[in-house]
């Protein structure tokens, strides 16, 4: 049967099925991806070299035109402004501290509720749940900002209502936009509510595909459930926590913008707990106009989030050879 | 006799093991039906607000009991169809040719990449890995889509800059790998099909599966951008807004509404329900999304699992 395919296809010739016709018509095929990929992914790559300059527009003229002939390239200047502002350390700190915790609790609560998932005897209730749980991963975060300012808000909010809280300074309902202490723990709390129901579903799925066999040997041996979930499921889980790891780490330098600038509906007095890269850059860019600035600041973001991503790598495939990402 | 004994000891024996104890398993319910609650409860008291009468909010504020319940908000809404409406019929029109741009680049993509003798498939397997590790940042892109591209106060903003994206081209790519037999192509080339007949009539339709699953992640993902629209649509653009983006902006567009209410009967202009509008909104952008996705789930479940396999 092979053999005859074979023969035919030599008898037909190399016109109509010869090789290199097959990849012109796949590159045609695939042609608009490549242009969408060249014109919103390679060329802002070449866009960093604004970082580099003072760069100055002129009304009536393009982009282009400003960036080349009318931007004085300035070397390090942009970054060594940025770094010696007052801001910076804080927004370095707030964004690497909250991606630690999240990194964190983003492993540790998802796998926990995974394994725990499987064990609850009813099928029916544990499918409600894990739908319920799916709810929030589908919101987006301007929906979540009103959900949260229903609580939240000072004078209708359904917190200050229920519990009367008044604020000796004020005489007036606590303000809880402006409670950096409240949001350091209330952002943590919130993404973890909208990613758990989406993590859990990912180490389930890893969770589904071990062999049950093994769970039957273990059986036969008197393992218990906890050494089952240790020997078992755990090591069998690594590969997949390792991958959700190294995408983690990769993204330590980014933030979620609509976390920390929609579902705190940008309120100015918490700035010094929200203010992270990428709403440095949003701000700077297109509230102040500021685009050296921001240019730096997004240009370190790029290049630093690139370096942790390989090294995240390199690192775990150190630890395990088999798990890394590429 | 002894026998009986042995198996059932066995029996129990086993069900030690495969299961939990019953104590900890009701632990372990009531533990995943408060985090269920707490991921809906949120919803629910939106819902509420958004039924209750403007009274009662002014009495009780949000709350879960209303002294009165009402649906002058979503009246209201429905008075002001011309300006909610065309909202609506712009997220509604953005999301379905958003998820045809991003199917059609994705999947031939995926298509090119699964090809074993594609002659370009490593340069492009690369090509489309390397934006995954480094990108240029908000402020290249920004520049280059409003200033160089044009996509400035356009619809084309709110499509083009997020209908394709390395992960979804990766999970095609794998689907067509595990899915599409080289011997159907083959054969199908023997008979003298194009490759681009081939792709459209042969490989299409027996990839429904993954072609709905990164639909559907696309469908939601553009029904809840409002990134775009904040980044590339200027504030008095109305015509433009997406329902994400009236949100946003809905302090000002309660008062653009009372603003522009010539069609209203005179004396409803000045006692808009605001604070229950608000969340009417919220509602009337959340429940499709709401009622569908429960639907959906297992499309989605799949689609992570696909894509969880490394390249």
């Amino acid at each position: 049967m092979s053999n005859l395919s074979v023969k035919q296809k030599k008898k037909k010739g190399k016109g109509s099925t010869g090789s290199s016709f097959d990849n012109l018509e796949i590159f045609l095929l695939h042609l608009p991806t490549t242009i969408w990929y060249l014109l919103f992914c390679y060329a802002p790559m070449f866009g960093v070299i604004i970082a580099f300059k003072n760069y100055k527009p002129r009304p009536g003229k393009s982009f282009l035109w400003a960036l080349f002939n009318n931007s004085k390239w300035v070397g390090l200047d942009n970054f060594k402004f940025l770094v010696n502002s007052s801001y910076f350390e804080t927004m370095l700190k707030t964004t690497v501290l909250y991606n630690i915790v999240f990194i964190i609790l983003g492993i540790l609560i998802p796998v926990t509720l995974a394994i725990l998932f499987n064990e609850i005897y009813s099928r029916k209730l544990a499918k409600t749940c894990q739908t319920m749980m799916f709810l929030p991963h589908f919101l987006s975060w301007v929906v979540v900002s009103y959900f949260v300012y229903a609580f939240l808000a000072t004078d209708q909010g359904l917190v200050n209502n229920l519990f009367k809280q008044i604020d000796p300074a004020t005489g007036r309902y606590h303000n809880w936009y402006a409670d950096t202490n409240f949001w350091m723990y209330f952002l943590v709390f919130l993404n973890v509510w909208k990613g758990m129901g989406y993590s859990m579903v990912v180490y389930m799925a890893s969770i589904s595909g071990i062999d049950g066999e093994l769970y039957e040997a273990a059986l036969i041996d008197g393992a218990t459930k906890w050494q089952q979930v240790k020997y078992i499921t755990l090591p069998l889980l690594r590969p997949t926590i390792s991958i959700m790891f190294i995408m983690a780490v990769g993204n330590i330098f980014r933030s979620d913008f609509g976390l920390f600038y929609q579902a705190t509906r940008n309120s100015g007095a918490l700035t010094s707990v929200t203010q992270t890269i990428d709403v440095y850059v949003y701000k700077a860019l297109l509230e102040q106009s500021n685009v050296n600035l921001s240019s730096a600041a997004a240009f370190l973001q790029s290049v630093v989030g690139c370096l942790t991503i390989i090294g995240a790598n390199v690192l775990v495939k150190k630890i395990d050879p088999e798990a890394g990402l590429f | 006799m002894s026998e009986n004994v042995k198996t059932k000891k066995k029996a129990e024996a086993k069900l030690k093991y495969t299961k939990v104890k019953p104590g900890t398993n009701v632990a372990i319910s009531a533990l995943f039906i408060f985090l269920a609650l707490i991921c809906l409860m949120p919803a629910l008291l939106v819902l509420v607000v958004s039924l209750s009468s403007e009274n009662s909010i002014r009495i009780k504020g949000y709350s879960y009991v209303p002294t009165e319940l009402s649906l002058e908000a979503f009246r209201y809404l429905l008075h002001q169809s011309s300006y909610i409406g065309r909202a609506f019929l712009n997220s509604i029109g953005i999301t379905i040719v958003g998820t045809l741009f991003g199917l059609i680049t994705t999947s031939t993509m995926g298509f090119a990449l699964s090809r074993p003798n594609y002659r370009l498939r490593k340069f492009f397997t690369w090509f489309i890995f390397i934006p995954m590790l480094f990108s240029g940042g908000l402020v290249a892109s920004y520049m280059i889509n409003a200033h160089i591209l044009g996509l400035k106060d356009t619809y084309w903003a709110m499509i083009i800059p997020i209908c394709c994206s390395s992960f979804y081209c990766i999970i095609m790519r794998t689907f067509f790998q595990t899915t599409v037999p080289d011997a159907i192509i083959e054969s199908a080339k023997i008979d003298g099909a194009r490759m681009i007949r081939i792709f459209v009539q042969i490989v299409l339709p027996i990839s429904l599966p993954a072609i709905a699953t990164i639909g559907l992640f696309l469908t939601f993902a553009y029904w809840n951008d409002w990134l775009m629209a904040k980044y590339y649509i200027s504030g008095n653009k109305h015509d433009l807004f997406p329902l994400q983006y009236v949100l946003i902006s809905l302090e000002e567009n309660i008062s653009f509404l009372s603003r522009n209410s010539q069609n209203m009967t005179p004396g409803t202009a000045n006692s808009i329900p605001s604070e229950t509008v608000r969340m009417a909104m919220v509602v009337v952008s959340v429940v499709p999304i709401a009622c569908s996705y429960p639907f959906f789930q297992k499309y989605f479940v799949s689609g992570l699992t696909i894509g969880a396999v490394k390249g």
